[in-house]
Formats: structure tokens, C-alpha cells, sequence
């Protein structure tokens, strides 16, 4: 990484502490629930307020996601997402938003058949800002983090309930952007985050790391958003908005007029709630 | 690449078959999969652990299974020398037993109250839920809701066990779904909970441990043969989903370079109609379920759904061991339909009197193409790793008839 100069999720974290507040971090499956529809939607999450997208790169076999993020990932296969359409999507967003940083989560195996210094060259060239990829723990790392970091693009890693201090050590090795916080021991979307428990395990990766802290898996509403933009430097949004966007499918499950709008909708309302978050102690 | 001087030490520290095996898991998992590494490698140096499991072998699930000599089946085919390893004699119906001993009594050294799995067939689901009431442990079962449809006997046995099942209907509904959905059950209850895969696959270090446990089969073999014929076997064969059974009667015998040993794979309709289950003769190398192996997906890695007669067969991946063998040439990865395993179940159950399950008619399926042109005194040790009885009705629907 050359520094802040030119990495944009640098940028956007140095950009949010200078406003004194948290960030927002939106989640959408590529291609969920078509094409089209994803690539409007995607276009325009900044203007509603996400400040980092995480993009889902879909998988047939989702196995850290619950039932939301799973049929979000099957809509967007159903209707003929594949890699090329995911990266093709990442560089159509980053031909009009320069700034906001993009990161592909997804599942290893996608990327391991298309090829990993390929994906890598792609992704990079498309405008991804970073990665973060479920199966892959720090015992992996050759696979692809560290090509990853040689290809100048950040390889985020997931802190979990389980990781105890000695484990932390290792997550924190070779991994940069920022650290993302599971909040629940379980898949997403399932139960809500213990904010009071979310604290005390953010006090402890504080004292272990300066990268910044998103946390997610669990956060639904905006209560739950802006008691996690409290004490972190990011929340993220997943389960919820791709529900959102199964709610404005109709009976056949094709999209409906006010999908792009109702999703936008829930980001403004999350976005809101964030933003107004520390407002009492930095008015 | 140049061959090992042993093809019996692996995986490395790591987890790794060369390319294959690994631990590719969700962090929320990997301080468990370390801890589970710690304890099997404590277990395994520890003389009462192999003795408490040696007795629950010899006294509960009725090891060593009898080295059968298939006289009959033997004269029909007019070639090899055909002895069945008669693991459908265990307790519970099937190989599956050792392994469920073995894991179960590690589950019990690291304290964990709560016990789930996956299950296809129902010959796992029904063996975890007997060691569990044995050893008074809550245990789950998740099974495909396609598989709960096609082996409905064993789904009422693992109730009788005071099992619960969970049917699964995301994706194809059948073991790789179940396998999701144990994952996903597992990410969510890792603190108290104990994962019991079935087969020689998952994340390190499940595809050794399950492999050691079921080496019981070949190490029995090789004494059994010894006394039968004075000598090592010619030809072993065995049938392969994910390839417990198959690795645990062939990893004894890896380094007799004389001992040549067949893996059948379930070809479902024909490995060129696309319905089959054969990720070694059909797949390619990629990464599912902690493990890379071969899978079967399509060109942008997404897993596709396999489809077999027998639903303990109906997996698109296979162990990596099993992977890396291929790779190596040490075992000879071979197929058959669901056609073929059916006319060698019906030609068992006639000519010896024993019903095969679904699995190892497809073993035997190949033992009718391969024994006849065979010498009369070349032995060939086919594993019956499970009995027909859960099949009776799948068979007969297969057969258009009504029970």
C-alpha cells in the first residue's frame, strides 16, 4: 500500500474522523436481483449515504451467511451473475464515483477458478479498493492475501467472539484497510448485536491495532446502526438491505418500480441515524 | 512429479495433501478447528484413549467384521478370487461406526455437550445418533430435504435415538446443503458444540482423523487375508462419495506397491448426461467445505449439484487425500451408474444372500467388470461398507414397484 495518498478506504476513514463521526458500510449481492437493477442501485448508495460498499461476489454455497444473504446471492446467479459481470459492474461504478471505496467479500472458490492473479489484475483494474473473503483465514494466507497486498489491494480480515488475544495477534498480521468486527458468533443477518459486549471486545482490538474498526454481521435497524457507530468506526449493513430488495420484488420476482427507491430509503434512514450517532458529545 | 517414498505420512502440518486438503473456514471457526487438532494429536498419544475406543470397537459396534470369502459370486464372474469385507455387519448398518466411536469419544475429552452432523444417506445421521444416546449427548442432524424424501427408514431410526432432524431445502437439498447448513449451525454454537463429519473431507483436521479412524477396516483386512491366503491382497476395491470407507480400507496397504486398489465413483446416469456424482473423473480442483479437492462446478466456480442413486454417493466433492492420490496415480478412480449398481445389488442379494446398500453396489458394479478377467488365484477384497436394507424402498421405486 503507498500510503493514504491514492488508497481510498485510508482517504474515507481519515475523511470521517476529521467529521467526527462513524461511517456506514452498505453490503449488496452483485447482480442482486438483476443486473440492471444492482448496477442502479449501486450507483446511486453514496448519494443515500453509504460511505464504503462492500460488494458480494455471489457463491452457490454461502456458508457464513444466513437465509437473507444466501437467497441474495442465488437471485443475482439465477439471473446470470458470474465474475466478469461482478468486476464489469466495480469498473461501470467507478467510471462516475472516484472516491467511494469498493470491497469485494465474497467466498474463495469463485476467485480460485477465474484465477487468482488474474482476479487480482481485474480487480485492481476495475477500481476495488479491497477484499474481504470468509474462508480464507490467516493459515491461508499465501493463497491469496499476500498477492493480494503485492497487487496494492487490502486484505481485510475478520475479528470474531472466538478470537482471543493470541489468536488476534495472527488475524492482525498481513491483513490492512480496516479490521471488520463480527458482532454475533454466527452467520449474518441471524441475531442482533450485545452493544454493551460489541464495546468491551472494540476497547480490546483498540489496544491491538490502529487500523480502523468496522463492525457488522447483525445490525438491522437503525438503533442498532447508531449504538454501533458509538464505539466503532463503522457499521455495516448487510442482511437488512438485500431484504429490502426482496421486498420490492413481485410475485414472479422481478423487480419492482419502487425497489431502487425503498432500498435507498432504508440507506438514508440507516445513514441518518449513524451520522447523528455522536452528535451529543460533538455538537 | 516425481513419486514419494511413502504415500502414508501426510497430510503436512498444515493440513495439506500438496495441493489439496487445507483449512479453509470462517475465523469464527478456526480457534476450535486448532483446538480439535491439539486434542486429537493428545488423544492419539494417549494408551487409554486407544483403549476405551478399542473396547467400545470389539464390544459395541462388533469389530473385527468377518473377511468373507463370496464363493458364489465368485464362480458367476469366473475370475478373481472375490472376499467381502463385511462392514455392513457393524452395528448400525455400515463403516460409519468407527468413525462415529473414534469422534465421539474426543468430543467427550474436549467437553462439549452438543453434538451435530451431516448426514446423506442416513448411514452417518443413524451412527451419530446412536453414539449419542449412548454417551447421553443432545445431538442434530441436518439432512437434505431430497435425501429425508429417499431414506426414510433411517430418518425414523435417528428419532428412535432421540436425534433431532433438521431438513435442509436450501440449494439441492441433499449432503452438500446438509453440510452448509451443519457449518452454519456450527459458526453460531462453536463454544459448546462438536462438529462429527462423516466422511475424509472438511477442514484439516477432520480428513486425517476420520481416515486414522477408519483404518481399523484395512488394518483388519491384511491380518484377515494373512490368515485366510498367507498374503497381501491383489486388488482392493471400494466405493467413493466423499471416501471414508474407501481410504480407510486402502491407507494400510498405500505403500504395497503390489496392492492395486479401484475407487468407484457414482456416475449417476452417465458421467456425459451430467447427472452423475464423479468429481475425480468429472471435476477439477477448487476449494468447498474447508478443503480444496476436486468438485464438481461449473466455469465460474459455482458448486454444481451431483446426483446419485445412493444418496451417500450424491456429493460433488471428495476427501483430499483421495484428491492427492489420484493425482499421484496410487489409486485408479473409476465409475458406475446407477444402472449398473442396481444390477449388481439384485445379482448379490440372489447369488450370496446379502443385500449391498446403494454405496457398495457400485464398488461391486465394478468388481463384475473387472474380476472375470482376472486369474483365479488373484485376490480381490471388495469393502461391503453398508447394508441395503435403508435402500429397500428406493430400489423398488427404482424397479417401478410398489412395497
Amino acid at each position: 500500500m503507498s500510503g493514504a495518498q491514492g488508497d481510498r478506504i485510508a482517504q474515507r476513514f481519515a475523511e470521517l474522523e476529521a467529521a467526527g463521526r462513524a461511517g456506514l458500510v452498505v453490503f449488496v449481492t452483485a447482480g442482486d436481483p438483476e443486473p440492471e437493477t444492482a448496477s442502479e442501485l449501486l450507483a446511486r448508495l453514496p448519494e443515500a449515504g453509504a460511505d464504503i460498499i462492500e460488494i458480494g461476489m455471489p457463491f452457490s454455497d454461502p456458508m457464513a451467511d444466513g437465509p437473507a444473504i444466501q437467497a441474495s446471492s442465488l437471485r443475482a446467479l439465477k439471473a446470470g451473475q458470474n465474475m466478469i459481470k461482478t468486476l464489469a459492474a466495480v469498473r461501470r461504478f467507478r467510471e462516475k464515483d472516484g472516491e467511494t471505496p469498493i470491497v469485494l467479500m465474497g467466498y474463495y472458490n469463485p476467485i480460485y477458478i477465474y484465477g487468482n492473479d488474474r482476479f487480482l489484475a481485474d480487480a485492481k483494474a476495475a477500481g476495488a479498493d479491497g477484499l474481504i473473503i470468509v474462508d480464507l483465514p490467516p493459515e491461508e494466507d499465501q493463497e491469496l492475501c499476500l498477492p493480494a497486498r503485492d497487487a496494492g489491494l487490502h486484505f481485510i480480515r475478520l475479528a470474531t467472539p472466538t478470537t482471543d488475544a493470541k489468536r488476534l495477534k495472527k488475524v492482525l498480521t498481513n491483513t490492512s484497510g480496516f479490521i471488520y468486527y463480527v458482532s454475533i458468533t454466527g452467520i449474518t443477518g441471524t441475531r442482533a448485536p450485545d452493544a454493551d459486549a460489541v464495546s468491551a471486545r472494540i476497547a480490546d482490538l483498540r489496544a491491538a491495532t490502529d487500523l480502523p474498526l468496522a463492525v457488522g454481521f447483525g445490525i438491522r435497524t437503525p438503533d442498532q446502526a447508531a449504538a454501533i457507530a458509538r464505539v466503532a468506526d463503522a457499521a455495516v449493513v448487510g442482511s437488512a438491505v438485500v431484504e429490502r430488495i426482496r421486498e420490492g420484488l413481485d410475485a414472479e420476482g422481478r423487480p419492482g418500480a419502487g425497489l431502487v427507491a425503498d432500498t435507498l430509503e432504508l440507506v438514508r434512514d440507516l445513514a441518518d441515524a449513524v451520522r447523528a450517532a455522536r452528535q451529543p458529545e460533538t455538537a | 512429479m516425481s513419486s514419494p517414498n511413502t504415500f502414508r505420512t501426510g497430510p503436512n502440518e498444515s493440513g495439506h495433501f500438496d495441493l489439496f486438503g487445507g483449512r479453509f473456514v470462517a475465523e469464527t471457526l478456526m480457534p476450535l478447528i486448532l483446538d480439535l487438532e491439539q486434542a486429537w494429536e493428545d488423544a492419539k498419544d494417549d494408551p487409554g484413549f486407544q483403549a476405551e475406543l478399542d473396547h467400545f470397537l470389539a464390544h459395541y459396534a462388533g469389530r473385527p467384521s468377518p473377511l468373507y470369502f463370496a464363493e458364489r459370486l465368485t464362480q458367476e464372474l469366473g475370475g478373481a478370487k472375490i472376499y467381502f469385507k463385511r462392514d455392513e455387519l457393524n452395528h448400525t448398518g455400515s463403516h460409519k461406526i468407527n468413525n462415529c466411536l473414534g469422534q465421539i469419544l474426543l468430543a467427550r475429552r474436549m467437553g462439549k455437550k452438543r453434538i451435530i452432523a451431516e448426514t446423506g444417506a442416513g448411514q452417518h445421521g443413524v451412527a451419530v445418533a446412536t453414539v449419542c444416546a449412548r454417551f447421553d449427548l443432545d445431538c442434530t442432524i441436518y439432512m437434505g430435504a431430497t435425501d429425508i424424501e429417499r431414506q426414510q427408514p433411517n430418518v425414523f431410526r435417528m428419532k428412535m435415538l432421540g436425534a433431532e432432524v433438521e431438513p435442509v431445502t436450501s440449494g439441492s437439498a441433499t449432503l452438500k446443503d446438509a453440510m452448509n447448513e451443519a457449518l452454519r449451525d456450527w459458526v453460531a454454537s462453536v463454544e459448546t458444540t462438536y462438529y462429527l463429519i462423516g466422511t475424509a473431507a472438511g477442514p484439516h483436521p477432520y480428513p486425517a482423523m476420520v481416515r486414522d479412524f477408519q483404518s481399523v477396516i484395512g488394518r483388519e483386512v491384511r491380518e484377515q487375508l494373512d490368515a485366510a491366503e498367507g498374503r497381501l491382497p491383489d486388488t482392493l476395491v471400494a466405493c467413493i462419495g466423499g471416501g471414508s470407507n474407501a481410504i480407510g480400507l486402502f491407507h494400510p496397504f498405500l505403500d504395497d506397491a503390489g496392492v492395486e486398489m479401484f475407487a468407484v465413483e457414482a456416475a449417476g446416469e452417465g458421467i456425459d448426461t451430467g447427472k452423475h456424482a464423479a468429481s475425480i473423473s468429472a471435476g477439477k480442483p477448487g476449494v468447498l467445505h474447508g478443503n480444496r479437492t476436486y468438485l464438481l462446478q461449473d466455469d465460474d466456480g459455482q458448486i454444481t449439484e451431483a446426483h446419485s442413486i445412493s444418496a451417500g454417493l450424491d456429493y460433488p466433492g471428495i476427501g483430499p487425500e483421495h484428491a492427492w492420490l489420484h493425482d499421484q496415480g496410487r489409486v485408479n478412480y473409476v465409475s458406475a451408474t446407477d444402472a449398473e449398481a442396481l444390477t449388481a445389488f439384485k445379482m448379490c442379494s440372489r447369488l450370496e444372500g446379502i443385500l449391498p446398500a446403494l454405496e457398495p453396489a457400485h464398488a461391486l458394479a465394478h468388481v463384475i467388470r473387472h474380476a472375470p478377467g482376472l486369474a483365479r488365484d488373484h485376490l480381490l477384497v471388495m469393502n461391503m461398507c453398508g447394508r441395503g436394507d435403508k435402500d429397500v424402498f428406493s430400489v423398488a421405486r427404482y424397479l417401478g414397484e410398489d412395497l
